[in-house]
């Protein structure tokens, strides 16, 4: 199944997320788009060009935008707001929840630039905590794509799905792997390998390094069970639950701070249905700094040998 | 025409619906809520277009975003009292269970209600997010919205009011609640907000005045509000009105904002409020 997996391509999820919103100008009428002064790093400017009524620039005010996209809402819009995950998350939380969460509004949440590899801006955009706070607020749907490809899918298919959702992104060019065709279902986990020794469980860029991790482990003997996490709330909990009933241990991975992510979602779900040995690949309660993404990945412990020696140290608590 | 000895007989009675809600269950907001009394009555009984069969999107209809939500006991008396649920229903407010939350909420679905509101500084937001979106439908009702004074303060506000104004949003009637009071006092020394008129008019608002606490004057100002609609430019009402008004021990002090009477002061405030249409039977 690993096979199934290679680079075909180089391009960033963002570009996935404005090729999406680009087919929903011509699928969906009622889908908008609001931007807070990052046409060009959101790609949305194809859409603007074709259907200009149906953009509305924000400017610099993020909670504004949240505010305006409840309202379009409740007249029976599908609001895609679009800025940087920082910008859409800890900026405007209070928005989100009242206006947003609480109030049931279907709005749309698009956060591009989340993470480490946003690279030389630094800590202060490379935001690690947007989904803890995101999967905290109730009836929030949280997903965090891989690639081009499956970012380009999630844009599409959360317009049909009827709720608040935050969708994250980032900004590197980043290799294309998962096949175009490959279905996106909300909440349901892609099984990319087969395995018994150890379940891998990744979610965004990190899946792509988790490939890499389990192609070198096979090599070396080791059976990997491997799982594209995109939809981190709600958990497919039956996926998660079944793998490791396979593999006895786990290991989580993503560009996101230990406390507050997939890991913590996953551990959680263990340590009440099947505990068993886990070790996570996550920033741990740090922020980040300048840097290219992929030192940045590497500084941080957010390695593909980091996570080979997770799924390793994780086997050998078994 | 506007019945106008009708509207305050309404008034009247939404009044004393508001003071028996926040003193049975003991708290609640009632000091802006008797002072928006007026401007609510008007609103609901002669000027929107608006149907208490509830549908959240309300094509076709005027809606009104409240974003001052600690003011939800006139909201809910006037909802209650034009039918969008029965008045009994009052009894329960803030109670356990209920659909009237302490601040208003669509999470219980209460009809009348089309966003959550309490946190304060975001209701002009959405509402403008609704009048782009009628706007979109090619729906001609317009988007009210009523703000505190106090929450002008927030930053979220003038976001909006810049946004408003660089869109042309033309079919919203933004009203401000100016009475100068505010939890910890009045708001020119709270944080005083300065020319309140030049601030919206810098900003590229069509800025009117009334007296709240006049119906007349509220329905009167409103009508030429709605007849300056469309024309490329937001517009607001700044209405002077008395915290408490109607209840001599809750006017000229921001005590009452978010008090409520003993069983004393109730009876002392009821018996300056006559009973119109029935008080609802409290449980």
């Amino acid at each position: 199944m690993l096979d199934n997996y290679n680079q075909t391509d180089k391009k960033s999820t963002r570009d996935g997320f404005g090729a999406g919103v680009y087919e929903l100008g011509k699928s969906h009428p009622e889908v908008v788009a609001l931007c807070a002064d990052l046409i060009g790093s959101l790609k949305i400017q194809k859409f603007i060009d074709e259907w200009p009524e149906r953009f509305f620039q924000v400017g610099i005010a993020e909670a504004n935008m949240m505010g305006l996209a409840a309202g379009l809402a409740t007249t029976g819009k599908i609001p895609y707001t679009s800025t940087f995950a920082n910008f859409s998350t800890g900026r405007v939380y209070d928005q989100i929840r009242q206006s947003i969460a609480y109030s049931h509004k279907n709005v749309k949440i698009c956060a591009s630039h989340a993470g480490l590899t946003l690279g030389e801006d630094g800590a202060t955009h490379q935001i690690l905590e947007d989904i803890g706070m995101m999967k905290m607020l109730p009836g929030m749907t949280v997903i965090n794509p891989c690639d081009y490809n499956q970012t380009k899918a999630a844009t599409i298919a959360i317009a049909d799905f009827d709720g608040p959702v935050y969708l994250r992104f980032g900004r590197p060019g980043w290799p294309v792997f998962m096949p175009a065709d490959t279905p996106f279902e909300i909440g349901k986990a892609v099984h990319m390998n087969e395995g018994s020794d150890v379940s891998i469980f990744a979610t965004g860029h990190l899946v792509w390094y988790a490939v890499e991790a389990a192609k070198q482990l096979v090599s070396e003997g080791v059976s990997v069970d491997l799982i594209n996490i995109h939809t981190i709330k709600p958990l497919d909990e039956e996926a998660v639950l079944a793998s490791v009933r396979k593999t006895g241990c786990a290991v989580s991975a993503e560009e996101h701070q230990r406390n507050g992510g997939l890991g913590e979602s996953i551990s959680s779900l263990l340590s009440e249905k099947h505990p068993a040995p886990m070790n996570f690949v996550a920033v741990n309660d740090s922020f980040g700094e300048s840097g290219t993404s992929i030192e940045l990945l590497d500084k941080y412990g957010l390695g593909i040998k980091d996570i080979i020696n997770a799924a390793k140290a994780a086997m050998a608590k078994k | 025409m506007a019945d106008i000895a009708q509207l305050k007989k309404i008034a009247t009675q939404v009044r004393r619906d508001i003071l028996r809600q926040v003193h049975q269950v003991n708290s609640g907001h009632p000091g802006g809520s008797l002072g928006c009394t007026d401007f609510f009555v008007a609103l609901y009984f002669e000027i929107l277009k608006h149907d208490p069969n509830f549908s959240m999107e309300g094509k076709g209809q005027d809606l009104f975003f409240l974003s001052n939500g600690h003011i939800s006991p006139v909201w809910y008396s006037v909802l209650a009292r034009s039918g969008y649920f029965p008045v009994e229903e009052l009894a329960t407010f803030r109670k356990l269970n209920s659909r009237l939350q302490g601040h208003p909420a669509t999470h219980e679905g209460l009809p009348g209600i089309r966003v959550a509101s309490g946190s304060l500084g975001q209701g002009i937001s959405v509402a403008l997010g609704a009048a782009l979106g009628k706007k979109l439908d090619g729906d001609d009702q317009l988007i009210y919205c009523l703000t505190g004074d106090g929450e002008l303060q927030e930053g979220q506000i003038w976001e909006a009011v810049m946004f408003g104004a660089h869109h042309k949003v033309d079919n919203i009637i933004v009203t401000v609640d100016y009475n100068g009071q505010q939890i910890d006092g009045p708001t020119k020394e709270v944080m005083d907000l300065g020319d309140l008129e030049a601030k919206w008019k810098a900003f590229g608002w069509e800025v009117m005045s009334m007296d709240g606490n006049d119906i007349e004057d509220v329905i009167q100002t409103i009508t030429k509000a709605k007849a300056k609609t469309g024309q490329g430019v937001p517009i607001v009402i700044i209405m002077k009105t008395e915290m408490g008004m109607g209840v001599d021990y809750m006017m000229g002090t921001h005590a009452w904002h978010g008090k409520a009477p003993n069983d004393e002061l109730l009876e002392k405030g009821l018996a300056q409020l006559e009973e119109t249409l029935g008080d609802y039977p409290i449980k």
